[in-house]
């Protein structure tokens, strides 16, 4: 599903750098990325999703290679087989949450926003405990719900891939577990993959694998 | 596009504060040229129609734009008083006939306007109700004040002391109302008519009081004489004439010297008018002007200060534009981070432009209706508010 053959990326300001000789994760295979913080796990995913691209080298998802897609290509590309939770969740303080799931569908015509969306949109809202929100605005939600708001747009599209920077660093333990329970159902009914970076080493047995940032600095420094 | 506008309003609605401030700003630039275009056309409208209709004005000599405004206008600022001889040399002349006019004091805020009966076949009012005022303290009155003041014929109204606490001033005198007149869309509908003798009365140039040689009261009498009696302050005066007291008032002097402000000439024809104007040129006591002139020098005026005037908006416009402008560029960059989160979920640069332009749709479009509305309105009233601020 990803591979990452010899890539090179720095920020045009800054000393920060990122090299992964290679890196390859398979179709419907559950990840976990971890190592310090700085160390580029975020940067690696805005690379995977087509936000950044690499100075050099190959980023490829699902046999298409990301990095020589256009502009509208890649944004495409990302919004109809990537879902990307984001750390900071991205969610527009002027949309109640339902508006916010289906933000992606009004922003791009690579989505289709038939009468059946919002349905399912408010059954997954449901099944992560915040279908008594979708008319609340983003302000009015504790930052648990906001995240689980997140997730929801992020899986809606039932996305091919999903990008999860920290999808769990703002849950309490007892939702924590609920919602990584649904993130991975939903990833296994749909033979999706899951990128997931974290920081919560409780939750790495969960994943069938573990990559670790500073395996890549030493690997990139030999 | 219909998302880019879903998205847009929800914008809109959540900064209602901001959405609304800019909507004030559009709505005051758009409105407030146009609005004062509509008020000064109005304003032209009535003013050359009335001018137009009145060949020629005589007045004393002063400022011809007093004369003209109180005389067709009953403009409050009364010019200096001629006498009714004026009105009698020019019908003497043969050249046309003369409509004396006195617009000097006021009922219930409204001009009281004594003339003739000729000024109502010249500007050709007619009674919708009641009849013309025929005996001394009755009136005629237009058709705003009936309607004001919910007043038909059999009331009365009552005229304004000109000083309250001047014994010596002018008195109240009521008037009994014998006919309201059609609703002619000038000045004349705002304004109470009575005849010249009747704003005589009111002046105190005329009066009526009990009859001294019945009178039982001694204290009233400060000196009898064989053929006068001398009566002091406290003699009853009328202040309402009546069917039963009318034949007591009388006018003291020569009627001939009471005075008007200005007198209508009408002319049987344009060479008649030449010859009129020709007598007055040198006149030093008074002088006959073409109201027409005068509303054409005031509209010449008018429009120069209009032109000062939309300068200055035009440059309060484009200030108000720029800052405009300078507030949705420095939303965008406010939005930064919303921008990059929409552009992180995979929105291109042109659907950003598009929410954008829709916003400023939902802005304009609001500033439009709003203007327009309020365009409509000063549009269907603006005869009226130009009565109100203009000819009050």
């Amino acid at each position: 599903m990803i591979d990452i053959e010899a890539l090179e990326f720095h920020y045009p300001q800054g000393e920060f750098s990122l090299s992964i000789p290679h890196m390859v994760v398979a179709q419907g295979e559950k990840v976990a990325v971890i190592g310090p913080s700085g160390s580029g796990k975020t940067t690696l995913l805005n690379l995977i999703a087509g936000i950044s691209k690499p100075h050099q080298g190959k980023v490829a998802v699902a046999d298409q290679t990301v990095s020589s897609l256009s502009d509208a290509k890649r944004r495409d590309f990302r919004i109809t087989r990537i879902g990307f939770v984001f750390q900071d969740f991205e969610l527009l303080d002027y949309l109640n949450v339902l508006d916010n799931i289906l933000h992606p569908y009004r922003i791009t015509h690579a989505l289709n926003l038939n009468s059946e969306v919002p349905q399912r949109a408010i059954a997954l809202a449901d099944e992560l405990g915040i279908g008594d929100k979708l008319k609340r605005f983003s302000a009015e939600l504790s930052q648990g719900e906001k995240q689980r708001a997140a997730i929801c747009r992020a899986l809606l599209p039932q996305p091919q891939l999903i990008l999860a920077d920290e999808p769990t660093g703002n849950l309490d333990p007892r939702n924590k577990g609920r919602i990584l329970d649904l993130l991975f159902e939903n990833v296994a009914s749909s033979n999706a993959t899951l990128l997931a970076v974290t920081h919560d080493h409780e939750l790495l047995p969960r994943f069938d694998r573990v990559i670790d940032f500073l395996d890549f600095r030493n690997e990139a420094v030999a | 596009m219909t998302s880019s506008f879903y998205i847009a309003w929800h914008y809109v609605i959540f900064n209602r504060v901001r959405s609304v401030t800019l909507v004030a700003c559009i709505t005051l630039i758009a409105f407030l040229p146009f609005a004062l275009q509509l008020l000064l056309a109005e304003s032209q409208q009535l003013l050359q129609s009335r001018a137009t209709s009145t060949p020629l004005l005589l007045g004393a000599r002063g400022s011809a734009l007093d004369l003209v405004m109180n005389s067709l206008y009953f403009d409050d600022e009364v010019p200096e008083r001629i006498s009714m001889l004026a009105a009698d040399e020019i019908a003497d002349t043969g050249l046309g006939y003369a409509i004396p006019l006195y617009v000097r004091f006021l009922a219930r805020n409204y001009p009281i306007v004594a003339t003739s009966i000729d000024y109502f076949d010249f500007r050709g009012l007619a009674i919708a109700d009641g009849r013309m005022f025929t005996l001394l303290g009755e009136s005629v009155i237009g058709a705003d004040v009936a309607e004001d003041y919910g007043l038909a014929p059999g009331d009365s109204i009552v005229s304004s002391p000109e000083t309250l606490f001047d014994l010596a001033g002018i008195y109240p005198l009521k008037m009994t109302i014998t006919g309201v007149l059609e609703r002619s869309h000038t000045p004349d509908d705002r304004a109470v008519f009575v005849d010249l003798k009747t704003a005589w009365v009111i002046e105190g140039l005329g009066h009526g009081h009990e009859d001294l040689g019945k009178t039982n009261d001694s204290s009233v009498i400060l000196k009898r004489t064989e053929d006068k009696v001398i009566a002091n302050a406290k003699l009853l005066q009328y202040t309402q004439i009546t069917t039963d007291n009318i034949d007591s008032f009388h006018f003291h002097g020569d009627a001939s010297v009471y005075p008007v402000t200005a007198v209508l000439a009408v002319p049987h024809d344009a060479k008649s008018a030449t010859l009129l104007r020709g007598r007055y040129l040198d006149n030093t006591q008074y002088h006959i002007v073409r109201p027409t002139e005068v509303i054409e020098g005031l509209l010449e005026s008018i429009f120069r200060i209009k032109t000062v005037i939309d300068s200055v908006i035009a440059i309060v416009g484009l200030a108000t534009v720029l800052a405009i402008i300078l507030v949705f560029a420095l939303s965008v960059r406010l939005r930064q981070r919303e921008l990059s989160t929409i552009f992180k979920l995979g929105c291109s640069r042109m659907t950003a432009v598009k929410l954008i332009a829709a916003e400023i749709a939902f802005i304009v479009l609001a500033s439009s209706v709003i203007s327009t509305g309020l365009l409509a309105i000063i549009g269907a009233n603006a005869e009226t508010l130009v009565r109100m601020l203009i000819f009050r």
